[in-house]
């Protein structure tokens, strides 16, 4: 094992998979210079500046060459720069990348990865701050992985570039430089399992990405035994250990950055309740943002984030429900 | 044999392929308009000599990408026009299995990399493929079909930059047949027009009489070999008209009728006949409309597509339960 940041442990995993598999390519705003975030550092210089692309600013075109480029045979990691770029990109992710394989009779695939770092990171604001996830798991034929720690960006990111569905990689921006244990082999990782981050039988807490070490955090100081369950992907995702947990504890919290309203934490909730019927948990909540954008200045960003200290409160708060 | 008996084999292949698509898309606005063939379709009858003047110049490694008024663009690329006559009837065995209809015909045996429901969506597409091309060193261009009304959404402005910053192999075709769907699109388009806004970006623009098979013909010829000998993109401006409505329900009734009458009068089809012999002519028809008939009684024959197949090339991971 060896420590590192988030960046780095995806910068390795990308770097062993364009080693390994000459398809392997990335395009991208500013991947030459390595990436906003230092997770294409040096990429350029080892394989060349035809398989680490820097692109114009035109959002569309990256995402469809992308597509393009997939269906000629080749492997393309699309960099979105940030989650909120892609909605310049929609069209291209929703209705060309993820339905080519149905809508032509699985003559052509799409397989690739569309990289978008998303949620808060450092006074953002409103437009580059965004957790959409929900958006995207709603999509058939996508992939949704969201990473929360540096070992599993590095083991998702290889899983994504082997997987021939398309695989959208959304990474917290506020992690890129959290420093987690990663294996020096780094082997891909699954999606549709969840890490089982703590074990307990008070309640089930249920989270992804950022959230990760937020809940990790708020679940050691709350001192209560809370069963917790980093999801990593969210399409698919881990049903079966989070609805046998719940069954075990008969509380669920989820808890996200992304708004609460018709949020994924939505999802995990309903799915639970139709698999362990109406009267199947005594306590059930969802953690997330209120319905309002992201403001710019810090106590106003502070007012909507979510603190290891909210998150203590709710886990009290429903493991207290008919104890 | 002589090279001028090898024109007129070039040029009476041209016919032929001009002949089968209208003859197609004459059976497939009919299908559509009794109900047999389900949905709408969007003819491209009038604008044929466009997308066989261009394909005359493409090989069968070379990819095409293509737009919801398509049909002819994958005949000419040399799609099997059974497979697509019973893709737009919704039935088994159709080039999709039934599951993307008139609007998402696709044949990547023949490098047809799809119809597209989404206006201007294939440039991006084609800049892409053409960049895989390059990577993996294939002896190939790409072939990017739109039209007008593409040039005034992002991803044209986007993909012509694209394409010239990195010097691609893609020829560029603008179908300007003077409508974005009911609209006619000088009114709606300022500035210059395609060609223009195409060199603007550094991409060779050459216009060209849509109308005249053999005037496309020439001069895709001279783009295609600038693009394989590494020249970078070309853009070609094709004017033609498209003699049915937007969709086979569109009476069009926008526009005067002796428009509509004066582009027949050009007919791309006629034009390229009246050079050949006329027992040639009509058999090259009768043949056409012979074959184009046998598919559409073929798709009635056809079976459905069984219901479970809603469910199947989804995806793998995460596929419907």
């Amino acid at each position: 094992m060896t420590r590192m940041t988030f960046a780095e442990a995806a910068r390795r995993a990308l770097a062993e998979e364009m080693r390994r598999d000459p398809l392997v390519w990335a395009l991208g705003e500013d991947l030459v210079q390595g990436g906003i975030f230092g997770q294409y550092k040096g990429l350029a210089e080892e394989f060349g500046t035809d398989r680490i692309v820097s692109t114009p600013i035109s959002e569309s075109t990256i995402m469809g060459a992308g597509l393009g480029a997939a269906l000629c045979g080749t492997r393309p990691v699309v960099e979105m720069r940030i989650a909120d770029f892609t909605l310049c990109a929609m069209d291209e992710l929703v209705s060309q990348i993820a339905k080519v394989r149905y809508m032509f009779g699985g003559q052509g695939r799409a397989a690739l990865v569309v990289r978008m770092p998303q949620g808060m990171w450092r006074n953002s604001a409103a437009q580059h701050s965004q957790c959409l996830e929900a958006w995207l798991t709603h999509i058939p034929g996508l992939v949704v992985a969201a990473p929360g720690t540096p070992a599993d960006a590095a083991g998702l990111l290889k899983s994504a570039v082997r997987s021939d569905d398309p695989v959208v990689l959304m990474e917290p921006k506020n992690l890129w430089t959290a420093e987690g244990e990663v294996m020096e082999e780094i082997a891909p990782i699954p999606f549709g399992v969840a890490r089982h981050a703590a074990q307990g039988d008070a309640l089930t807490v249920v989270t992804w990405s950022a959230m990760v070490p937020v809940v990790e955090q708020a679940a050691r100081e709350s001192g209560i035994a809370c069963d917790v369950f980093d999801l990593r992907s969210l399409w698919p995702w881990d049903e079966a250990a989070v609805i046998a947990s719940a069954r075990r504890t008969g509380r669920l919290l989820v808890v996200h950055e992304a708004v609460t309203v018709s949020g994924f934490g939505a999802e995990v909730v309903a799915r639970v309740v139709e698999a362990l019927g109406p009267g199947g948990l005594r306590a059930v909540e969802r953690l997330g943002s209120p319905r309002a954008p992201v403001p710019f200045s810090p106590p106003l960003e502070d007012s909507i984030r979510l603190s290891p200290a909210r998150v203590a409160d709710a886990i009290r708060r429903v493991a207290a429900v008919g104890a | 044999m002589s090279s001028a008996s090898n024109e007129t084999a070039r040029r009476v292949a041209m016919l032929r392929d001009m002949a089968r698509i209208r003859a197609f898309e004459r059976e497939a606005v009919a299908a559509m308009r009794s109900g047999e063939a389900p949905g709408v379709v969007h003819p491209s009858i009038g604008q044929e000599g466009v997308a066989v003047g261009v394909c005359a110049n493409l090989r069968r490694a070379d990819r095409i990408t293509s737009t919801h008024r398509g049909h002819g663009h994958a005949i000419a690329k040399g799609a099997d026009a059974r497979a697509m006559m019973l893709e737009l009837h919704g039935r088994a065995g159709g080039s999709c299995g039934g599951k993307g209809g008139s609007m998402h015909i696709a044949d990547f045996a023949v490098g047809m990399l799809g119809a597209n429901g989404v206006v201007g969506a294939g440039i991006p597409i084609a800049c892409g493929a053409a960049q895989a091309i390059r990577l993996t060193k294939e002896d190939a261009i790409v072939a990017c079909f739109f039209g007008d009304g593409a040039v005034n959404r992002g991803p044209f402005l986007e993909g012509m930059n694209w394409a010239a910053l990195y010097r691609l192999p893609v020829l560029f075709v603008c179908e300007d047949n003077g409508f974005a769907a009911f609209t006619r699109n000088s009114a709606v388009t300022a500035g210059g027009g395609p060609a223009v806004r195409a060199e603007a970006c550094g991409v060779p623009a050459t216009a060209v009489d849509g109308e005249d098979v053999l005037s496309v013909d020439a001069v895709a010829a001279e783009l295609v070999a600038r693009i394989r000998g590494g020249g970078g993109p070309q853009f070609l401006h094709a004017k033609c008209y498209r003699w049915e409505g937007h969709t086979g329900t569109d009476a069009a009734g926008y526009r005067p009728a002796e428009e509509a009458a004066a582009a027949r009068g050009r007919d791309c089809i006629r034009r390229l006949a009246a050079l050949l012999d006329p027992e040639e002519v009509a058999a090259v028809e009768a043949e056409a409309a012979a074959e184009m008939a046998g598919h559409r009684a073929a798709a009635m024959a056809a079976p459905w597509p069984d219901p479970g197949a809603a469910f199947t090339d989804v995806q793998d991971a995460g596929a419907p339960a």
